[in-house]
């Protein structure tokens, strides 16, 4: 048994196989191989493993986006099955005398020539799908790790670190813990963590050799145990136990208000990154959605969303939560959230840089697409719509003038959507809180985004983890800006909530109350937790 | 054999969904299918030469079928492409 020390971004018990995640290259090298038919076998049964993935991916994609996105990983089977493809393979094989990979690989390349010499851009694009196959079999063939979506049972993931790119594309059923080498206590994956309810650390020096073997992790005291046993497993078993037992007892709560002893009430909502995350917002009975981060359609693309697959996705999500309060928060791409096909500059300060709601404001038809599929939407349920990073009135003013061009070219084409369709901004910015007077005149409600709020009140990087000790998360900077923000708020009689991860800090949630904040929106793990505090809160005392 | 002229109405033309669903209807019979754009001719139970064949919007291609069941083959395959193409 070995334990290695970490830090704790969320609490809770795992107990299971480890599996290190490393991106490493699929290098193919051609070797000679004696018995061809043996290596026609090996192919055979990559091909059957690749079509295997594939069918995963198939299924969980028509659960999420639907058979028509869905479709392509249908055919990607079919073009393994393929004859041209397969006899290409056997007659490298055969003729050569050489390695599965190599024959793959050529073929592959072979085959993407083809289309890449076609004049009509469609076609020359589908090389990729050619070369994506090709790829995957020979991931499967030299025993790379293949996509982190599929693995067979539940696992410790240990990584180096994840990019958001990365998570979005995980099972989330076979997770049982997060275990990275850096990363901080505000980093995706410990956002992801707390919306999956499961323990992780970070800042966790581990040594790659520990793929495969049992380990455990404890999130309470940030301790990695590597083939845990004895006295010590039977410890953490215990403690595992009791968190179920807690559990169970939060869940009495369900169906209960969100009231005071003295009779005060708030609403609790629920942040969530992607549409599969309804259900867990359901069963922790939230009573709205108040961050749907929007960036999960374009983390989890090679080009951008069509107005049709976002359509397609607010959709289910506003008809999933039946008539309650959806806040979908636009466009948040830049600084630690990068993709490649915006094509962003490399910044020396990202984090204050072109990102957000002024990549929005620079290229309107980004901007205008997401909100054409917003409205289109809206008909479906009671949507809101959130602009982040918003610094300035004239932002604002700005926003509101697309969101009207977008509106006239709607009914211009019979498109029906809601005209009521509440309007609100991020306070994330310090600009934003000390102006709030003035925004709250423009727009129908305020979501407090305390971590970036924090990060550029206090100037401490979220991303950099030798800051945690310049860290106060509870800062009174940070807590008079929300303060401010609140009270102008409420003079210009528009609600505001906190969508930040203070927002689920029991610690706060008293002085909360006690400002007057309107709603809180949350992890869907802690929305039980926090109604939990709410209930045992008397404030007239 | 039975043989039967299409122009292309789809705006993408035969990308890949609707090549994959072509290719799957045309493996179920027994009888030669092949498509031939211009001067190429695949046989329309592989699917990346269907792909291969770049048929765009407003392309004519001819479907041909050669078989025992190609009665019922030609039918299908015929409506399929009025219906999706």
């Amino acid at each position: 048994m070995e334990v290695i020390n970490g830090k704790s971004v969320f609490g809770g018990i795992a107990i299971g196989k480890i599996k290190v995640y490393e991106k490493r290259d699929a290098t193919v090298k051609r070797s000679r191989v004696e018995d061809t038919q043996a290596e026609y076998a090996r192919f055979e049964t990559a091909k059957e493993e690749a079509k295997r993935q594939l069918q995963a991916l198939y299924d969980k994609a028509l659960k999420e986006v639907g058979e028509v996105n869905a479709q392509i990983f249908e055919v990607h089977q079919m073009m393994l099955d393929d004859l041209d493809f397969t006899e290409s393979v056997e007659n490298i094989i055969t003729d050569q005398g050489v390695n599965a990979e190599y024959a793959v690989a050529t073929t592959g390349d072979n085959m993407a020539t083809i289309f890449e010499a076609m004049d009509d851009e469609y076609f020359r694009g589908r090389a990729a799908d050619i070369k994506d196959i090709s790829e995957r079999v020979i991931r499967i063939l030299l025993g790379c790790e293949a996509d982190l979506a599929e693995s067979d049972e539940p696992v410790i993931l240990v990584a180096d670190d994840l990019a958001p790119s990365e998570t979005v594309q995980l099972d989330k059923s076979k997770i049982l813990a997060f275990v990275t080498r850096h990363g901080s206590t505000s980093s995706h994956t410990a956002i992801l963590a707390r919306t999956m309810n499961i323990p992780a650390l970070i800042g966790v020096d581990y040594d790659a050799a520990v793929d495969g073997v049992m380990g455990a992790v404890d999130g309470y005291t940030g301790q990695f145990y590597i083939e845990p046993e004895g006295d010590t497993l039977t410890a953490l078993k215990e403690k595992r136990e009791e968190d179920r037992r807690k559990a169970e007892l939060l869940r009495e709560l369900k169906g209960e208000d969100n009231v005071t002893v003295d009779g005060k009430r708030i609403d609790i909502f629920a942040n969530i990154g992607t549409v599969e995350d309804v259900s867990i917002v359901l069963d922790n009975d939230a009573g709205g959605i108040g961050l749907f981060r929007s960036e999960f359609l374009y983390l989890n693309a090679d080009d951008f969303p069509t107005e049709e697959e976002q359509f397609q996705a607010y959709k289910k999500v506003l008809e999933v939560m039946a008539g309650k309060k959806v806040v979908i928060r636009t466009l948040d791409i830049g600084a630690d959230k990068q993709v490649d096909y915006f094509n962003l500059d490399k910044e020396d300060n990202p984090a204050l840089g072109y990102r957000a709601i002024r990549i929005c404001l620079t290229d309107h038809e980004i901007f205008k697409t997401q909100l054409r599929a917003i409205y289109r939407a809206s008909r479906y349920g009671q949507a809101a719509i959130m602009f982040p990073m918003i610094t300035s009135v004239k932002e604002v003013r700005k926003i509101k003038e697309i969101v009207a061009e977008v509106q006239a070219e709607l009914r211009a084409s019979d498109v029906p959507f809601k005209e009521d369709v509440e309007l609100g901004i991020m306070i994330e910015t310090p600009a934003a809180a000390v102006i709030s007077d003035l925004l709250a005149k423009e727009v129908d409600f305020f979501s407090v985004g305390t971590n970036d709020l924090s990060q550029y009140t206090l100037a401490i990087d979220r991303q950099n983890d030798k800051l945690e000790p310049f860290f106060d998360r509870h800062h009174p900077a940070v807590l008079r800006l929300i303060e401010t923000a609140c009270e102008n708020a409420h003079k210009e009689g528009i609600w505001i909530g906190i969508c930040g991860e203070l927002g689920a800090d029991v610690a706060l949630t008293e002085q909360f109350l006690r400002m007057g904040i309107d709603e809180l929106s949350v992890s869907p793990s802690m929305v039980l937790k926090v109604r939990e505090k709410v209930r045992s809160l008397d404030l007239s005392k | 054999m039975k043989e039967f002229a299409y122009v292309i109405k789809d705006e993408l033309g035969i990308h890949a969904r609707p090549a994959g669903m072509f290719v799957k209807e045309a493996a179920r019979f027994q009888s030669n299918v092949t498509l031939t754009k211009g001067e190429k001719t695949v046989d329309a139970k592989r699917i990346i030469a269907v792909m291969s064949l770049g048929t765009k919007c407003g392309d004519e291609i001819t479907l041909r079928v050669d078989g025992d069941d190609e009665d019922t083959a030609f039918d299908t395959l015929k409506s399929f492409l009025e219906e999706n193409l």
